[in-house]
């Protein structure tokens, strides 16, 4: 059931890319019925899961290049089901929050549904070449989208994307092809794979290679650069995209393949400089800096959504560090961080990049403090403040939930990295309370070139109210009631901790 | 020796050269006053039916390898990577022929496709050839149809200019292969590939013969060139560039298929992989020891050279092609990076056919490619008459089809995935690292994947073009009917075959006995 997420979303694309062209209202309808179709078959396949205590389930599996032992194998559990209930929520959100696309409408939606179907077949992959395949059949979506629907150096925000996202994957590739060529086993299987047994002296290099690969991907210091500006340069939809599910693709790629197969890869090395001993340490010590590096910065920023961007690099350092705890409750942490974080993302972006700035036609916190739009827009100005909540981590959101456990674990691990962290958890407060104050209720007087633009914003719409409310129900639920998701991915992180990861 | 066994070998060669003299008479006879059009319809049809023919009358050859004549050395291969690269040789002419139909670079379509056609029966030689002599024929055959392919738009300076540099280029080389293959036969006195192997076997003392490096590298220069290897690589972009569309089509797919078939023969000589037809495999010069295959003294020798030419290949086609403005250009220089990802392949040669296997499976797709990319250069220019990238602007618009296509072929070249170009690549770098994981295979494959990334690059900025900035100029383009089928049919094959990769690969492993 739940491989037709992929091909129902590939099918909605294909669709997408032969409607004749003035069919606007159609195209838009049809992207929301794939995507909530999508989410629907996510939502079912969570709670057939549920009903299997969340064991891992083979949903497809036909041989697929038989010389080569590659299989077309489909498996999901806990981890997988969350991550793909999360795609299926920013997919029907990016698709709410894109209602306004005029230009080339079905064309968009083409490449937004395509992008959607290689996460989904990413995040359901058993088998590590058709993960990789997914992998980058995501890539080149998201450069289509920027380069042509975005804003501020779309251009160079785009290719810059698509560079990282190739360099990082070519990086993935080596490491694949020298665990191919060495496991000597006639399986491509995840799972084959790990029980593989390569030899450590190969995983010792293959580990930081392929993790530095997909944590490009991720967001983490210093390869995150791509991150503010494609956020930035990216259409909405894109930007919700970008920092609700693709982030989390190499998010999940660390942990399914990198932590996964080369578990030894993390061994101490049997010197330690400044307290970095292993591969482990250096991993943990650059998502500590993201943490603290990406809060800082955004609270420099002069630009709203590079505020946003920004804060997307500093949490999702707290994926990354939850990751190389390597314990129970750090990593579950981390997965929570990466459902929590998708969707807060996701409606900071909306409200930024498209209830607010296609209304006030700027970003400029400057030129938004003589708007006062916690008056002229208290919807925004309401549902910034709920999201803005969230992402602080107040307790009650999901991202409580989520940066509590991962600094727990961290505290197991080494008490330095949780010390570090928190001081970025408290600069998070900071520039999220600084961009809510300057954004909505800062009381500068207006300027005379507001005056000239007129009054009146237009009113919220229907599927702006709709896709708000969607992903503010979504981080309050888990919020409130965390265990919804944590009974998915504890058993998961528990059979990865017992097979072999230490 | 018996002539009438060689001819059966030779029945493709001979089923292509009826068919040249064929369109002649067809062309400059019966259909002398027709229209243009019918003219290049009719040629490139019977074109087409010959290499149909070449392909029908290729079971006929006799099966089990070599010929030997009465001297006892093997000539030609049958079955094997010689087989499969007829196929895919007469297959891809046959593509190839049919961008002719609705071109109009010149009058003069049946020798047009007649030249094609001889050319193609050289390709068939070289793909086929294990002797030194028959080698030098069948690439001097398929050569000077080249150049004079090259120079076939006599309205166009540029074709001559091209045709020239390209001849003075490949003349060159030809004679420094042939000094190579010279020494080559003074050291060993054969010219038959595995006597000649046999000859080099390391305790020989002319496998420590230093003219065996003065031959191994003008036999590398010789052959660099026809596969436009870097440094030998000047030509290319000159070439691709001044030659008419179909042309570069068959320069870059045909002649690349045939060279790098006389490659594999080569690597396959040097390790004892012999065409393995029919679980028969004949085994002159090879031998066990231990178990071991023993390796000649040539390999070490050949093995650094190749892997020179591959790394510079890789990294000057692939930064070369970052500057440039020109499409076909661009497409020259990312051929001299494939080129550089085979030598890899064939550096690292295999006691098994999995190298073999997988150096034909890039060779063919890519060929099959690049065809369906002049194809659509071929539109563009026709349409804007100019190649450079502005000309590909909006070509969304003006063409939503044409566009399409393009993306398909340029991200399957780049190595994208579900494309055929990634499982190429794939194949070729696990078949490497299956050979050898030594520091500079890993490496080298290392620096391939990294230059793939780079190629990424300047793939983008012409699908930049096309999808992302506005036409200069918004009237549709017009596809004519027979271009719009063979881009179509190409464009789905690279996708088919991306999606069912058992498909070309159970294929090609069926030659070596099912691998």
């Amino acid at each position: 059931m739940l491989a037709w997420t992929i091909y129902l979303t590939f099918a909605g694309a294909l669709l997408e890319a032969l409607l004749p062209k003035d069919k606007r209202v159609l195209a838009r309808w049809l992207a929301l019925t794939v995507a909530v179709a999508g989410l629907v078959l996510a939502v079912m396949g969570f709670a057939a899961g549920a009903a299997n205590h969340f064991e891992r389930a083979v949903i497809v599996d036909v041989p697929w290049v038989s010389g080569m032992g590659i299989h077309y194998l489909l498996a999901a559990d806990g981890i997988s089901l969350v991550v793909v209930l999360l795609t299926g929520l920013a997919a029907v959100a990016g698709v709410l929050f894109s209602w306004n696309i005029e230009l080339r409408t079905n064309e968009f939606f083409a490449f937004f549904l395509a992008l959607i179907g290689g996460v989904y077949g990413v995040f359901l992959s058993g088998d590590l070449f058709l993960l990789f395949v997914f992998y980058e059949i995501a890539i080149v979506p998201k450069y289509f989208l920027i380069a042509i629907w975005g804003s501020t150096r779309r251009e160079y925000g785009a290719m810059k994307l698509a560079l990282y996202s190739f360099v990082g994957s070519a990086m993935v590739l080596i490491g694949l092809l020298v665990a191919y060529a060495s496991s000597g086993s006639h399986s491509t299987g995840l799972v084959d794979l790990a029980h593989a047994g390569l030899p450590v002296s190969e995983q010792m290099w293959l580990f930081p290679l392929v993790f530095t690969g997909f944590a490009i991907l991720a967001g983490m210091w210093p390869f995150h650069t791509w991150a503010p500006t494609g956020h930035v340069a990216a259409p909405t939809a894109a930007s919700m995209l970008l920092a609700g599910v693709v982030m989390k693709l190499g998010a999940y790629g660390c942990l399914r393949v990198a932590i996964s197969l080369f578990p030894r890869g993390m061994d101490p090395w049997g010197v330690s400089f400044l307290g970095i001993g292993s591969w482990r340490d250096v991993f943990a010590v650059l998502a500590v800096i993201g943490i603290v590096y990406g809060a800082l910065v955004a609270l420099a920023q002069t630009d709203f959504k590079f505020v946003i961007g920004y804060s997307s690099v500093s949490h999702m350092g707290f994926v990354l560090l939850g990751l190389v705890t390597l314990n129970q409750i750090g990593m579950t942490g981390a997965v929570l961080q990466m459902f929590s974080h998708g969707v807060i993302a996701g409606l900071l972006f909306a409200i930024v990049g498209r209830i607010v700035y296609e209304r006030t036609h700027t970003r400029q916190l400057a030129e938004l403090e003589t708007m006062h739009l916690s008056k002229r827009l208290p919807f925004a100005a309401w549902a910034f403040v709920l999201a803005g909540m969230a992402s602080m981590g107040l307790p009650g959101f999901s991202g409580f939930v989520a940066e509590l456990q991962v600094l727990i674990g961290s505290w197991v691990a080494k008490p330095a990295w949780t010390v570090t962290a928190g001081v970025g958890i408290v600069v998070g407060v900071a520039y999220t309370w600084r961009a809510l104050q300057k954004a909505f209720f800062s009381d500068a007087p207006p300027s005379a070139h507001i005056h000239e633009h007129g009054h009146e914003l237009g009113a919220i719409t229907w599927p702006e109210m709709a896709g708000t409310g969607l992903l503010l129900v979504s981080t309050l639920a888990v919020g409130l009631y965390p265990r919804l998701l944590l009974e998915a991915i504890e058993p998961a992180v528990k059979t990865l901790l017992a097979g072999g990861v230490r | 020796m018996n002539y009438a066994e060689l001819f059966r070998v030779m029945l493709p060669e001979t089923a292509l050269e009826i068919a040249a003299l064929v369109v002649l008479v067809v062309d400059l006879g019966f259909l002398r006053k027709a229209a243009l059009n019918v003219r290049a319809g009719a040629a490139a049809l019977l074109g087409v039916v010959g290499c149909a023919a070449a392909l029908w009358v290729m079971p006929l050859q006799p099966l089990g390898g070599y010929i030997y004549p009465s001297t006892g050395e093997a000539l030609l291969a049958t079955g094997g990577t010689a087989a499969a690269a007829q196929i895919g040789i007469l297959a891809l002419t046959a593509l190839t022929l049919l961008l002719l139909v609705d071109t109009e670079f010149t009058q003069h379509v049946g020798e047009y496709v007649a030249v094609i056609l001889m050319a193609a029966a050289g390709g068939l030689i070289i793909a086929a050839a294990q002797d030194l002599l028959v080698i030098f024929i069948g690439l001097e055959l398929l050569s000077l149809g080249l150049y004079i392919l090259t120079a076939f738009a006599k309205r166009s300076g540029a074709s001559a200019e091209s045709a020239l540099k390209y001849y003075l280029f490949g003349g060159m080389s030809a004679a420094f292969l042939l000094f190579g293959f010279s020494y080559l036969y003074g050291i060993t006195g054969s010219t038959d590939l595995h006597r000649i192997m046999l000859g080099l076997y390391m305790p020989n003392a002319a496998a420590a013969s230093p003219l065996l490096y003065m031959a191994l590298v003008m036999i590398a220069a010789g052959l660099g060139f026809k596969v436009a290897a870097a440094p030998f690589h000047l030509w290319v972009a000159d070439t691709y560039e001044g030659a008419p569309a179909p042309a570069a089509a068959f320069i870059a797919s045909v002649s690349k298929v045939a060279s790098f078939a006389l490659l594999i023969s080569i690597g396959a000589a040097a390790v004892h992989v012999f065409d393995g037809m029919h679980g028969k495999v004949e085994v002159i010069t090879g031998f066990h020891l231990n178990s071991q295959p023993v390796y000649l003294g040539f390999r070490n020798v050949w093995l650094e050279l190749l892997m020179v030419l591959a790394a510079v290949s890789m990294v000057v086609g692939n930064l070369a092609a970052l500057a440039q403005i020109s499409v076909r250009r661009l497409v020259a220089y990312s051929a001299v990076a494939h080129a550089g990802y085979i030598l890899l392949g064939l550096a690292f040669f295999s006691y098994t056919p999995l190298s073999a296997a997988a150096i034909l499976y890039y060779v063919l797709t890519y060929g099959l490619t690049t065809i369906g990319a002049f194809g659509v250069v071929a539109v563009v220019e026709r349409a804007t008459g100019s190649d450079r990238l502005e000309a590909f602007s909006g070509l969304h618009q003006r063409s939503p089809l044409l566009a399409a296509v393009l993306l398909v072929l340029f991200l399957s070249l780049a190595g994208i995935p579900p494309l055929v170009g990634f499982w190429a690549k794939f194949n070729l770098f696990a078949a490497v690292l299956s050979v050898s994981r030594s520091g500079a295979a890993v490496g080298l494959v290392a620096l391939a994947v990294a230059m793939s990334a780079v190629s990424l690059f300047y793939y983008l900025q012409v699908m930049k073009r096309a999808y992302v900035l506005a036409p200069a100029d918004e009237t549709k383009i017009a596809l004519p009917p027979v271009t719009l089928v063979l881009l179509a049919f190409i464009a789905l094959s690279v996708v088919a075959l991306g999606c069912f990769p058992d498909l070309l690969r159970s294929w090609i492993a069926a030659f070596y006995g099912g691998m």
